[in-house]
């Protein structure tokens, strides 16, 4: 088995930031493992602008904001960067295991940060009525089959939720050559920013039902129509449609740190815990979207260059 | 003529009524500051949008390539941007926000390149 100073899990904005931070504050023995081919995370599919408003008092894309952090990485050799790297276990003495093609590997570190993200709420989750057809998506996974793979998933769509990822997704479809026919809000307003109401809603006419949800999903191989239903007057109405993208929250990935023994949330599945980055185990840090959902990266960014200090400061005093 | 649009400068989003000629704007009410009197002006008289999208690569390390209009590009032109956009191929290896096509669609702004692909 290896031993390391710090690894850190998750090789998006917010493992990035971390291992930077936890470099510039000493710690010159780091391991950032990363399932995908690729350093970003989410970052690489979020093409829209919007990102670094605050950190860079730039308007950058998400592809564009991951390379400021890609560069720097790439730049520090005492950053070692394993790509395609998946973790399957995690205990409370921070020993994990994990695969990359060809090979398992057991590491023991002094301190671990975990900053694996989140994950969609899905239709189950919010528990809409109906077949199970082809054609129901989380709308961040519609935004990588577009973006990333450059396969569009439907022509006719319904989004449900008006969070800023279901009305960045409205606008991509409808760019992409699909009728979006309307995006449904249970709410009786929207999450999202009013930059994206204006310009991915409005600019392409497409309508926002508040105070309506999908009451059932129809169709046998592949979805043909929703009923939607006002949930104050009851009056129903249907859309035909083939895709429903679900956009309707996230939720924090902690299955590893969960496994490791640390205590969680059962309403929102962060950390319990009582200074951000914090977790009942001590020197291990989560950070990112796995300690609590954030809205902007920028605020991602700084929180966990916050946890890579507090990482490189828990090694320092373990001598 | 009076026109409703809501301004985007700032997370109040005010509820603005603008008075037109049609296609000049002639007096803002609604809004809370100067800034809402400038969007105003440029949403009824020019309206612009930077515009993303992704450019079809062939043999390098991303399959879609995403790209940016290096600056806002008339409303009206981004569904035809996206048709010329969607007519690209690229295969050779490009830095991020190098341009992919000088002068897109004589609209005076650059297609650039938002990933570096190699």
């Amino acid at each position: 088995m290896e031993n390391r100073d710090l690894v850190i899990v998750g090789a998006g904005p917010a493992g990035m930031a971390a291992a930077l931070s936890a470099y510039e504050n000493g710690i010159k023995d780091i391991l950032l493992l990363e399932r995908d081919q690729y350093l970003g995370g989410i970052l690489n599919q979020c093409i829209h602008p919007g990102f670094g408003l605050h950190h860079f008092k730039e308007d950058l894309t998400g592809p564009e904001y991951a390379d400021r952090f890609i560069k720097k990485i790439e730049g520090i050799k005492e950053i070692e960067v394993s790509l395609k790297s998946f973790v399957v276990h995690l205990s409370g003495d921070k020993t994990l295991t994990y695969f990359k093609p060809g090979k398992m590997e057991q590491i023991k570190c002094k301190a671990l940060i975990m900053a694996t993200g989140c994950r969609e709420r899905t239709r189950e989750m919010i528990h809409i009525p109906g077949t199970r057809p082809a054609g129901i998506y989380p709308a961040g996974l519609a935004q990588k089959m577009i973006n990333m793979e450059g396969w569009l998933p439907g022509r006719e769509v319904v989004v449900v939720g008006s969070g800023d990822i279901g009305l960045i997704m409205a606008r991509r479809f409808t760019l992409e050559g699909a009728k979006v026919k309307a995006v449904i809000e249970i709410q009786k307003e929207s999450r999202g920013l009013v930059r994206n109401v204006v310009q991915c809603l409005e600019d392409f006419e497409i309508p926002l039902y508040f105070l309506h949800r999908i009451s059932k999903i129809h169709g046998r191989d592949r979805v043909e129509r929703v009923t939607v239903e006002n949930i104050e007057t009851k009056e129903t109405f249907d859309l035909t449609c083939d895709t429903v993208l679900i956009s309707v929250g996230l939720i924090p990935e902690n299955d590893l740190v969960e496994m490791a023994g640390v205590e969680l949330d059962k309403a929102t599945n962060c950390p319990r815990s009582t200074e951000t980055n914090k977790c009942s185990i001590p020197g291990i840090f989560i950070c990112g979207n796995a300690y609590k959902v954030y809205d902007l990266v920028d605020w991602v960014t700084r929180d966990s260059a916050r946890a890579g200090k507090m990482a490189a400061e828990y090694i320092k005093g373990l001598k | 003529m009076i026109k409703k649009l809501t301004c985007i400068e700032c997370p109040k989003g005010c509820q603005l009524e603008i008075e037109t000629d049609g296609s000049r704007v002639i007096r803002v009410t609604g809004n809370q500051c100067e800034k809402g009197v400038a969007y105003a002006q440029q949403e009824i008289e020019d309206p612009r949008r930077i515009l993303t999208s992704t450019v079809l690569t062939q043999g390098l390390s991303v399959k879609m390539l995403p790209v940016r209009t290096s600056a806002p590009i008339p409303k009206i032109k981004l569904m035809e941007a996206m048709a010329e956009v969607k007519r690209l191929r690229l295969d050779r290896p490009v830095a991020v926000n190098e341009p992919i096509v000088k002068n897109f669609m004589g609209l005076g702004v650059d297609l650039v390149s938002t990933r570096s692909a190699e």
